[in-house]
């Protein structure tokens, strides 16, 4: 029997958005308050579950086509790359460092530092992670 | 301050993480591994150029300065080990690349080869006890893929113990980290060394000493070992060979590590202690390696009981049965890699490990044979092999002692390499000697893998003849062991 879930995808039509957006506040918020990318990686893959959950797994593939093992691998790299960037200014290893910059629409003296690229990294490897195991699970059962 | 000390953690690893890129390229796969641990191999000759010169060199994390920061200390007994292991991967890896097969290459097993090294060096050029756990978890989630990979019902039925037996061990780990730092309010191995003689060894902090010997020891199969033979004997040779000559020499070097720097206080008690479960091991062991007629269990057992043997020679704590240690260690981790590739290549061309499945192949597989009996020579310690000058410097070590059980003890070490030769023997007569077995036909094929066992091989005859030479630098590594301050002085800068 077919399940009719009509409600479900058309909710999370509009919720996975709400949580993407969420997840990136709650990744950039990360540097001087609560979050960062652990947590906003794992937002971020809890809509791509919802997603996934709502409509099939045939046709989300199709509509986000990563590959969340080279997802994790990028993220790694990333993170390791970040670390590496301190050996140029002879730094020792992981050494961040931050500025006070004039941006246009962000407005003056906007915070950057490096520490968020680092992040950007666990960011990308807690999302190809989560995404990973769960889809290993879920393709298991069918 | 030098980056350089990080390489050897940070080459595998950005290497294990490219490589996961190239998963279908098997070939450029294989050429960025070796090419790696090559280079790794160099820088770590080349730290080892530079403590020679300089003395200990450390690295401060993210510029944060000990005891709060996470710092990484380069000392000759770390480097020693750390060049040890790259030489000894680069030949587990190409004998890996013959037989290891299609199926594992194409599920990850040469990146995680390679976070398992960067574990491994992590865990030994670590200078912070917290981040030694995390090292040793880095080692142990590449280990649990390794073992497991392949998926055969006896490693999927060992490895579940593995894995329990280790997760259960990282709890105590943990835990035991978290009474050291709610006691002594620092996790900076130099700084706990000075914060435990301030409060005094007892106690407390006593208990917590006790914990982290049983974390190592479960890890080291220090008489806690029942979990190692099943878990060893069930990946292919490559594999075990690498896990026999790494993972428990990392156990034994965190317990040294502790035992001379951090908890050294009261010797009478603590190395008392290790040095009893130490010859119980080696007994134990020994007994497993004499009684089974399985090659892939006797190997195992023989990495216990040198296991034992080793952390007997630390518990006599003495100048001369350190630098035997270090000695020991660098020999142990050359020739049980060696064994294991030996002995993979004799289950290879039987087919079946069992003892009296075998014989005659000494007619068809003379080189093989030799190699396997020049190691058992090597493993109980005939000059000029490598195996002679550690033990000949521990026992030296242990007598000087002037104690009647160590009397006891070196007595037990030596029946014990005795009983050793014999269960190497005891593969070489039946597989070799014997009238040719007629039942079972030796198919298998082992054109190439020979060349890195022999490699190994002449590696450990190179560190037997070449022990003169090597002295000084062993020297150099067992000085701060026996004496803190001058770990303490290079980490904390005072």
């Amino acid at each position: 029997m077919k399940i009719n879930d009509v409600i479900l995808q058309t909710i999370t039509k509009a919720v996975s958005f709400i949580i993407l957006a969420f997840s990136i506040f709650i990744f950039l918020a990360g540097h001087n308050n609560p979050g960062g990318g652990f947590i906003g990686g794992l937002i971020t893959a809890s809509a791509f579950v919802l997603l996934y959950l709502a409509f099939d797994m045939e046709f989300i593939k199709s509509v986000i086509p990563i590959d969340y093992i080279k997802l994790t691998a990028l993220g790694l790299l990333i993170a390791v790359l970040t670390g590496v960037g301190s050996f140029i200014f002879g730094q020792p290893f992981l050494s961040h460092t931050f500025g006070y910059f004039d941006l246009p629409l962000l407005g003056e003296k906007t915070e950057l530092a490096t520490a968020v690229i680092f992040d950007l990294g666990v960011y990308f490897t807690v999302v190809g992670i989560t995404m990973t195991i769960i889809l290993t699970i879920g393709e298991d059962q069918s | 301050m030098s980056n350089f000390i990080i390489l050897p953690i940070l080459i595998p690893i950005l290497t294990g993480i490219l490589l996961v890129f190239f998963r279908t390229k098997i070939t450029l796969q294989k050429w960025l591994s070796v090419i790696a641990l090559i280079l790794n191999t160099l820088n770590a000759g080349y730290l080892i150029y530079i403590v020679n010169q300089k003395g200990i060199q450390t690295l401060e994390i993210g510029g944060w300065k000990p005891p709060f920061g996470i710092v990484f200390v380069a000392d000759m007994f770390a480097l020693l080990l750390v060049f040890t292991t790259n030489i000894i991967a680069i030949f587990c890896l190409w004998y890996a690349f013959k037989t290891i097969g299609k199926g594992r290459e194409s599920y990850f097993f040469y990146p995680f080869f390679q976070f398992l090294i960067a574990g491994v060096s992590g865990s030994f050029l670590t200078g912070d006890i917290f981040n030694l756990f995390v090292f040793f978890e880095v080692m142990l989630i590449s280990s649990y893929v390794l073992i497991v990979l392949g998926g055969r019902k006896i490693q999927l039925r060992e490895s579940i113990k593995y894995v329990l037996v280790n997760i259960v061990s990282s709890i105590l780990f943990v835990s035991s980290v978290a009474f050291l730092y709610g006691i002594t309010g620092t996790l900076n191995i130099a700084d706990l060394s000075v914060k435990v003689t301030q409060l005094g060894l007892n106690g407390p902090l006593l208990v917590v000493a006790f914990l982290f010997l049983i974390v190592f020891s479960l890890k080291a199969a220090l008489f806690v070992y029942f979990w190692l033979p099943g878990s060893y004997s069930a990946p292919p040779a490559a594999i075990a060979a690498i896990f026999s000559a790494l993972l428990t020499k990392v156990g034994i070097y965190a317990i040294i590590r502790t035992f001379s720097i951090i908890f050294y206080q009261e010797p009478q008690i603590t190395h008392q202690f290790i040095a009893w479960i130490a010859a119980l091991t080696m007994i134990l062991g020994v007994i497993g390696a004499v009684a089974y007629n399985n090659v892939k269990q006797i190997l195992a057992y023989n990495v216990i009981t040198s296991v034992g043997f080793i952390v007997f020679g630390f518990a006599v704590f003495s100048k001369d049965a350190l630098e035997g240690v270090i000695f020991y260690l660098i020999h142990d981790m050359n020739i049980k890699a060696l064994l294991f590739l030996a002995g993979g290549a004799l289950i290879t061309i039987a087919g079946s490990s069992q003892l009296k499945d075998m014989g005659g192949f000494i007619k068809k597989h003379a080189l093989l044979g030799w190699i396997l009996f020049i190691t058992a020579l090597a493993l109980a310690g005939i000059p000029p092999l490598s195996g002679f000058i550690g033990k000949l410097l521990i026992l030296k070590g242990a007598l000087a002692a002037n104690s009647i059980t160590f009397y006891w003890f070196t007595g037990i070490a030596l029946l014990s390499s005795l009983l050793v030769l014999y269960s190497v023997t005891k593969i070489f007569m039946n597989a070799f000697w014997k009238e040719p077995n007629t039942n079972v036909e030796s198919n298998g094929n082992i054109k190439g893998i020979l060349a890195p066992c022999i490699v190994l091989l002449l590696f450990s005859v190179i560190l037997g003849v070449g022990a003169e030479w090597l002295y000084p630098f062993v020297e150099k590594a067992a000085a701060p062991l026996m004496d803190p301050s001058i770990y303490i002085d290079a980490v904390l800068k005072e």
